[in-house]
């Protein structure tokens, strides 16, 4: 290779092997500027389902922000959350519960996606479907019991454009918000079982195709399926701090 | 970043040119797992208590903070990608904040002029 004397580093142009990293900035400078690819050590999908989630990111954004700027110029009472919130279990009124066993859920189901992952890059077909059924399961839980909270507002009165608690602006907040929290939820669960039966069935193992795509089955797809499972759940944890505990 | 790097080589030696999977041992998911149950029941005892004002903003937004934290890095691996990802989608993230910034000034804004039109009173 003839190269000029006053180049002292190569510039990274392989994309079959992992290439050194140059620290910091001058690593990143590295990736961006190089042939192809600038996603290294990810697997394409992967970087695909990152760049989606960030616009995902930008869209509940958009939605808890002006969630924030109604809430915060509107001149009439907002209905506390703490209390419309509340159940009565055992005959005692206990603040916000149902949203913290919903939280609760929703973590575990995180935790158990996670193990999925390990275990999927182990090739342990057995565990990794077990672990993504739980994860359905709790997915699907998670989804019943937003419905049963959506049910018992609604009768309660609070509509989309008001609601005898307070301000208008609570109602069309929270179906909003919670509304296309629970349909990403609800995506997720179709997905994951989805996932899990090409597990049990030995597609990833055999790497065929997949029914959208040419491209060869592997185990990366039960960490992209964790990405958007897991992204569901940060959306929730953000959710349960600005709309049910402000 | 480094420790990155030996774990991916570490994976690489046992299967062919499959360096791009994050494998973990199970026990960090598991902490995590246990902290975000601690995280979430302490932001949930911040409302049962009923704490108020700048204790409670403080508080939650600490809890939110540290559990979006801990999802992203450990359960989303952002901890062991390169910086070039990281960079990718965390920056672009952090631009929301003017949109936020934007969004309060707005609300303050329409908030005074409703209460000089509609509550005459308050002002």
């Amino acid at each position: 290779m003839n190269r000029p004397k006053h180049m002292t580093q190569a510039v990274p142009t392989s994309t079959v092997e992992p290439l050194p990293l140059p620290e910091g900035i001058q690593g990143i400078v590295a990736d961006w500027s190089s042939d192809q690819r600038a996603f290294k050590n990810v697997p394409w999908g992967k970087a695909m389902m990152w760049i989606f989630l960030l616009s995902d990111t930008f869209i509940f954004s958009s939605f808890l922000i002006s969630y924030m700027t109604v809430r915060m110029s509107t001149t009439e009472p907002w209905p506390n959350p703490s209390e419309v919130f509340a159940l009565t279990l055992f005959g005692k009124s206990i603040p916000l519960i149902l949203i913290a066993i919903m939280t609760f859920v929703l973590i575990s189901s995180s935790g158990t996606m996670a193990m999925a992952v390990k275990f999927g890059y182990e090739k342990n077909k057995k565990m990794t479907f077990i672990l993504l059924l739980i994860t359905a399961a709790l997915g699907a839980t998670f989804v019943g019991m937003q419905a049963f909270e959506w049910t018992k507002l609604i009768e309660e009165g609070v509509r989309p454009w008001g609601n005898p608690m307070g301000a208008a602006q609570f109602g069309s907040s929270f179906f909003m918000i919670t509304g296309f929290h629970g349909t990403h939820v609800s995506i997720g669960v179709i997905f994951l079982i989805i996932v899990a039966i090409k597990v049990l069935r030995g597609d990833l193992d055999h790497e065929r195709p997949g029914f959208l795509t040419g491209r060869k089955g592997k185990y990366e797809i039960v960490e992209i399926m964790g990405l958007y499972w897991h992204f569901v759940d940060l959306v929730w944890v953000f959710i349960f701090a600005v709309f049910y505990l402000w | 970043m480094a420790h990155a790097e030996v774990q991916q080589h570490g994976a690489h030696g046992q299967r062919h040119a499959h360096v791009e999977g994050q494998q973990h041992p199970i026990g960090i998911y598991l902490k995590i797992w246990g902290l975000l149950f601690v995280l979430s029941t302490a932001s949930y005892l911040v409302d049962y208590f009923g704490f108020q004002g700048y204790l409670r903003w403080f508080l939650i937004i600490v809890f939110m903070l540290l559990k979006a934290g801990l999802i992203v890095a450990v359960f989303m691996h952002m901890l062991w990608e390169r910086l070039a990802m990281v960079y990718a989608i965390l920056v672009p993230t952090l631009l929301l904040m003017v949109l936020l910034g934007i969004g309060a000034l707005e609300a303050d804004y329409t908030f005074f002029t409703r209460g000089v039109f509609f509550l005459k009173g308050l002002f």
